[in-house]
């Protein structure tokens, strides 16, 4: 039993981070709100030139062969720097769902597109039915649609896309319409529906993780501002009214961690029965968002209300992810199924499973 | 990251099941806050440490089985999966115990360390004054030294337990001129000693839980100090402090609550509720969870040599208000059945055990540092807010 990061994992982690301070400011992320695309390539071949789109692609198509708790941190620093390109979509969802797919069903065709997404050549977005706006559906080469069970494979040029205007001017979302067809299908009935749900949990803990970077980088700013803001002759920090909000804010987010890096580890190792772990870290990570969003902007006062404060960039991501990949509503109903199933393992001795996460018996 | 138990541990889980499947009693005991259940919870203590089993974390010639943390947590789990009976003795064993392993004499660990893990000396704490409350450091009850002895008086008050209870162990100011967390100790006192007063205080169930503890010209052995004279705060305060958070109350306890809690949504399940009551169950479990992977990762990194930091303080926000939602939920539930503490319904002792859960919880965010002062930490320490 060892609940700990390993040493690589943390350095990994440490040097998307360290990327990420330098490359996507505040600032920055405001210059691409003003660009037509709102999509920087720079970025996008940085992280991909420090392997982090080639971690969950297997060694056979050029990739790194790793699991989803080596890089769930990672993802956690891209929340936590409100990165706006859909660098985790790519290589956090879409790639391990074709890997997954080229694991059952080999064919040369997807071997060459995960190592050209690998290195970050091709773009590979996800569609999937829970998401009805797609982020930057438009940069990417290819998007996986799902259309019931099957899973299709299509080419941007195949793509009308119906543009709409986010909270978050980070996310440049639209819907999609496309004609899949025979050709453009990759899998379908009880793999495709495998694969779906499997790719439904990944894009939920992503998204999770994401949350949690984004309360924490709220929370940081709030404390920094209520440091320097005077008022009264004295910092507003001193006033216990405004040290519980955040306080608040640091036990949600000391909760959710431990929930978000064991529905990782859970995706990692049994990823059927992931379910439950993921929705509990859904749910966690975005109540703690939430929260932070709200007290933060109310420690700036009225400057957290205005478009100038950066506090904005991270607040409304979170309120943009709540959203995405299943609802907190969503993910409580997949939990109180399963606690309302007479066959639950409930109790202090099952928060493992039977015996640990991989036993076969665990959830059944 | 391997959140798999080892062979080893599934072993121990399996001993401590066994041994708890024949040792604990079917009947529940009486509350320990009274003197009937006080000494059937002292029988108890007894049971469980001729078994080995008292404090399985302390090293085995202190009556333990020097086991780690992650093991720990596995003896707690199964302890609360099988209904054991509270720990009657937990200000000794969870509070002053570490802090004797840390600080004390050998003297001192042989003396009081045994018979605390043996079931024989019962403790109480001495920490709140009638003047200080969160503000412990105001604390004026005395303890002047006259020879090779401290001579105590003055007040202490919410002493859990200290009505049935053999020893007191707390703070006292030992230099006079001292003010604020200077010149204070940390002394053992026996509550049999002449001119020792306790005064039972009815808790919010009637029952004489608390007391408060006069001491009028009370001698006690220098022996009795822990630690260094006017060091006290610092060792109230300690690394073995921040542990003694973690291990107060186990996240087993709120998993076997909210588990209960579950069963008794199914068998409601089709009354009129509360709209929030789905959620608020599932929100009770998801949280009760959380708590326990938080110490499993904590649990984890402490082992490998990391230091317990402020991130501990969250934990007593988190569970005390965790199990008020828990109760909450239950009686909401129970609906009209949930104020009646005693009658000769079938379900009677299902009601009253939650209805008892429900008003000890309203405890939970006040003692052990109130819930408004460990914001303040949690604030100033972990997040790095002035502190003025």
């Amino acid at each position: 039993m060892d609940f700990t990061f390993s040493e690589e994992q943390l350095f990994f982690q440490q040097t998307v981070a360290d990327f990420l301070a330098d490359n996507v400011t505040p600032e920055q992320i405001r210059q691409r709100w003003e660009s037509e695309h709102g999509f920087d390539d720079t970025t996008w071949q940085g992280l991909a030139e420090l392997g982090a789109m080639a971690t969950l692609i297997p060694e056979e198509h050029d990739g790194l062969g790793l699991r989803f708790d080596d890089i769930i941190m990672m993802i956690q620093a891209c929340g936590k720097a409100a990165l706006p390109e859909p660098v985790i979509d790519h290589s956090f969802i879409a790639a391990p769902m074709l890997a997954q797919l080229q694991a059952e069903q080999p064919s040369e065709r997807i071997g060459e597109l995960l190592a050209s997404m690998a290195t970050g050549e091709k773009r590979v977005l996800t569609a999937p039915m829970i998401n009805p706006y797609l982020n930057f559906a438009e940069q990417a080469d290819h998007l996986l649609l799902q259309f019931g069970d099957d899973i299709h494979l299509i080419d941007k040029s195949e793509i009308e896309f119906d543009r709409a205007v986010s909270v978050d001017r980070s996310r440049r979302i639209c819907a999609v319409k496309c004609k899949p067809n025979g050709s453009t299908c990759l899998s379908n009935g009880k793999l495709g529906s495998e694969l779906w749900q499997a790719t439904l949990n990944r894009g939920a803990l992503a998204n999770a993780a994401q949350l949690l970077g984004l309360a924490e980088a709220l929370v940081q700013q709030a404390v920094r501002y209520s440091c320097d803001r005077e008022q009264f002759g004295k910092p507003i920090g001193v006033n216990q009214a405004v040290k519980h909000l955040l306080a608040d804010c640091a036990v949600k987010i000391e909760f959710a961690k431990p929930v978000v890096y064991r529905a990782a580890y859970t995706v990692a190792v049994a990823p059927n029965r992931a379910d439950w772990a993921v929705s509990h870290a859904k749910v966690s990570a975005t109540q703690a968002a939430q929260l932070a969003a709200r007290h933060c902007i109310q420690v700036f006062g009225a400057m957290g209300y205005t478009w100038e404060c950066d506090v904005h960039i991270w607040a409304k991501r979170v309120w943009a992810l709540a959203n995405e990949w299943g609802d907190v509503g969503f993910h409580k109903n997949r939990i109180h199924e399963w606690l309302v199933q007479p066959k639950a393992l409930l109790g202090p001795e099952f928060t493992f499973g039977r015996r640990n996460i991989r036993d076969v018996e665990a959830i059944d | 990251m391997e959140l798999v138990y080892t062979a080893k541990q599934q072993d121990f889980r399996m001993e401590i099941r066994d041994w708890l499947r024949e040792h604990v009693p079917v009947e529940r005991l009486p509350s320990f806050d009274t003197a009937e259940g006080f000494a059937a919870h002292r029988e108890w203590e007894k049971t469980l440490a001729k078994g080995d089993w008292g404090m399985v974390t302390w090293p085995k010639e202190y009556g333990g089985r020097g086991c780690d943390l992650i093991e720990w947590l596995i003896f707690e789990e199964e302890y609360y999966r099988a209904g054991a009976p509270l720990r009657v003795n937990q200000n000794g064993i969870f509070l002053l115990g570490p802090t004797l392993m840390e600080y004390g004499t050998e003297a001192q660990k042989s003396r009081f360390i045994s018979a605390m893990a043996a079931g024989e000396e019962m403790w109480a704490q001495g920490w709140s004054e009638p003047g200080a409350g969160s503000d412990m450091a105001s604390i004026r009850c005395r303890a002047d030294r006259d020879g090779d002895e401290y001579v105590i008086n003055g007040q202490k008050i919410w002493s859990t337990r200290a009505v049935f209870a053999d020893w007191v162990f707390g703070l006292f100011r030992s230099d006079p001129d001292s003010s604020r967390h200077h010149g204070l100790s940390f002394i053992l006192v026996p509550l049999n000693a002449p001119g020792v007063t306790v005064r039972p205080i009815p808790q919010l169930n009637g029952l004489p839980g608390f007391a408060e503890i006069f001491f009028d010209d009370v001698r006690v052995s220098a022996d009795n100090l822990l630690g260094g004279e006017g060091e006290g705060w610092s060792i109230a305060m300690s690394t073995a402090g921040f542990e003694r958070g973690l291990m107060l109350r186990s996240p087993a306890r709120f998993q076997q609550a909210s588990k209960k809690l579950v069963e008794l949504y199914r068998s409601r399940r089709n009354d009129i509720l509360d709209l929030s009551i789905e959620d608020a169950v599932v929100q009770c479990y998801m949280e009760a969870e959380a708590y326990s992977l938080s110490t499993y990762q904590t649990a984890s990194r402490l082992q490998q040599g990391a230091k317990i930091g402020p991130e501990s303080s969250c934990n007593k926000i988190f569970w005390s208000e965790l199990d008020i939602k828990i109760h909450e939920t239950a009686l909401s539930l129970l609906g009209p059945r949930a104020e009646v503490e005693d009658s000769n319904a079938p379900d009677q002792a299902l009601v009253s055990a939650w209805l008892d859960g429900f008003l000890f919880s309203q405890s939970g965010p006040i003692y052990a540092g109130t819930n408004e002062i460990q914001r303040n930490i949690i604030a100033e320490r972990l997040l790095g807010m002035p502190r003025r």
